[in-house]
């Protein structure tokens, strides 16, 4: 039997867990919300399965549950404390929350994002649990545009790249993240919000799989990388900082400049999403788009310039 | 007294406070020492009491952006790209729209 049929019945039998969903009476059967080679959900009344990875640490991702299980007010808390072995996979269930609607993003919540990223990165970490993944994810997106370059050059890898090899080691997961770890989401977009319980509870954050220690401003950077690169109107990108500064969220001073912080991780948001862009387009045989032609040109802008570098010397 | 210049009569007025002669004839008006400075005097007293016209509405200041970021403040046109469900789906990007939701 193939993973989703199994996750299926998986959950079908934990809705109805007398009689392991045989006589299974719901108005709804059990629908899939997401079939990828790094995770399938399905849903089953208002309870969900993932199975995660395949290349999925079973020790650590039970830390991960753990850690969402202290905190249900930030995150969504798991039903089960461990997850279940499901052929070569690891499923864990949850209650099913209400997602933001992918066809009125304007209406996205963001304040609540800011003030759950703040009292995320406030919280204590659990004791061993293992860094965010945030970086590593950054080093994957470019290993598969590295792979995809290889069948077929592209222009648009060589800002990519050159901005790649401009950042910092612990940002392309070459060394340890500096600073005082915060516990961090490590992969935060619209998707990873739910309402819980559905339709209109309060906003909770979804998806530990790269849940962890390290940088806090690593989960701002994607909004801000948006931003930057003027795709995330001014005035969306306000309403999420400001609601994280006034959360005390400790990525960014209170007050200010937030960039001196926010710089590397946006920087490494940008080209994480125009190389997995680019990877995409090419595997597809498709152009690039406007919108990933923004993100190409703003790697090309992070190129540091020679001939300035070299105005700025003073010996 | 009459006009230097058309010699016509010149009849007094009295403008706030300050005597002027004006000719009948040629519509000349005559002045007194001290009295165009009282008049100036008085103009820059009026322009005093006028309120000052408001200041052009500044623009909503944008929020800081890095260098790197895209021209204008680090906003493209000062929209920012939603999908054509969105109010800022000026082009219509389905691939912003899915940028939002996606790893």
């Amino acid at each position: 039997m193939t993973l989703l049929p199994a996750l299926t019945a998986k959950v079908r039998a934990a809705v109805h867990p007398d009689d392991g969903g045989a006589a299974c009476a719901c108005a709804a059967g059990p629908a899939p919300l997401a079939d990828r080679p790094d995770a399938t959900v399905v849903r089953h009344a208002d309870t969900v399965a993932k199975a995660h990875a395949p290349d999925t640490d079973p020790a650590e991702l039970s830390r991960r549950l753990v850690m969402a299980a202290r905190l249900p007010d930030v995150l969504l808390p798991p039903l089960a404390p461990a997850p279940t072995p499901l052929q070569d996979r690891l499923v864990t269930f949850w209650p099913y929350g209400a997602p933001v609607d992918p066809d009125a993003p304007d209406a996205a919540p963001w304040e609540a994002t800011g003030t759950l990223l703040a009292h995320l990165h406030r919280a204590s970490p659990l004791d061993g649990l293992p860094p965010m993944r945030g970086p590593a994810k950054a080093a994957r997106a470019i290993a598969r545009l590295r792979t995809a370059l290889r069948n077929e050059p592209h222009p648009a890898a060589g800002p990519v790249l050159t901005a790649w090899a401009g950042l910092p080691a612990w940002a392309r997961a070459k060394a340890p993240m500096p600073g005082t770890p915060a516990l961090c989401h490590g992969d935060l977009h619209l998707g990873q919000l739910v309402r819980h319980p559905a339709p209109d509870g309060p906003w909770r954050l979804i998806d530990v799989d790269d849940l962890g220690t390290g940088v806090p401003a690593w989960d701002l950077a994607r909004p801000a990388a948006w931003y930057a690169c003027g795709l995330l109107p001014p005035g969306d990108w306000t309403r999420f900082l400001g609601a994280y500064q006034r959360a005390g969220g400790p990525a960014v001073p209170a007050t200010g400049d937030p960039w001196p912080a926010l710089d590397v991780p946006a920087r490494a948001l940008t080209v994480q999403t125009a190389a997995l862009a680019l990877a995409k387009a090419l595997a597809a045989g498709r152009r690039l788009d406007e919108v990933h032609q923004l993100l190409i040109d703003a790697c090309a802008r992070m190129a540091p310039i020679p001939h300035q570098l070299a105005l700025e010397r003073t010996d | 007294m009459q006009c230097p210049k058309c010699h016509a009569p010149m009849h007094t007025y009295n403008r706030n406070g300050v005597q002027i002669e004006q000719c009948s004839g040629c519509r000349g008006i005559f002045l007194d020492y001290g009295e165009l400075e009282a008049l100036t005097q008085l103009e820059a007293q009026w322009s005093k009491s006028v309120p000052p016209v408001p200041p052009a509405p500044q623009p909503y200041p944008a929020p800081p952006a890095p260098a790197w970021g895209a021209p204008h403040g680090g906003h493209h046109g000062g929209h920012g790209h939603y999908d054509q469900h969105g109010h800022h789906g000026h082009h219509g990007h389905k691939s912003w729209a899915h940028m939002l939701f996606s790893s």
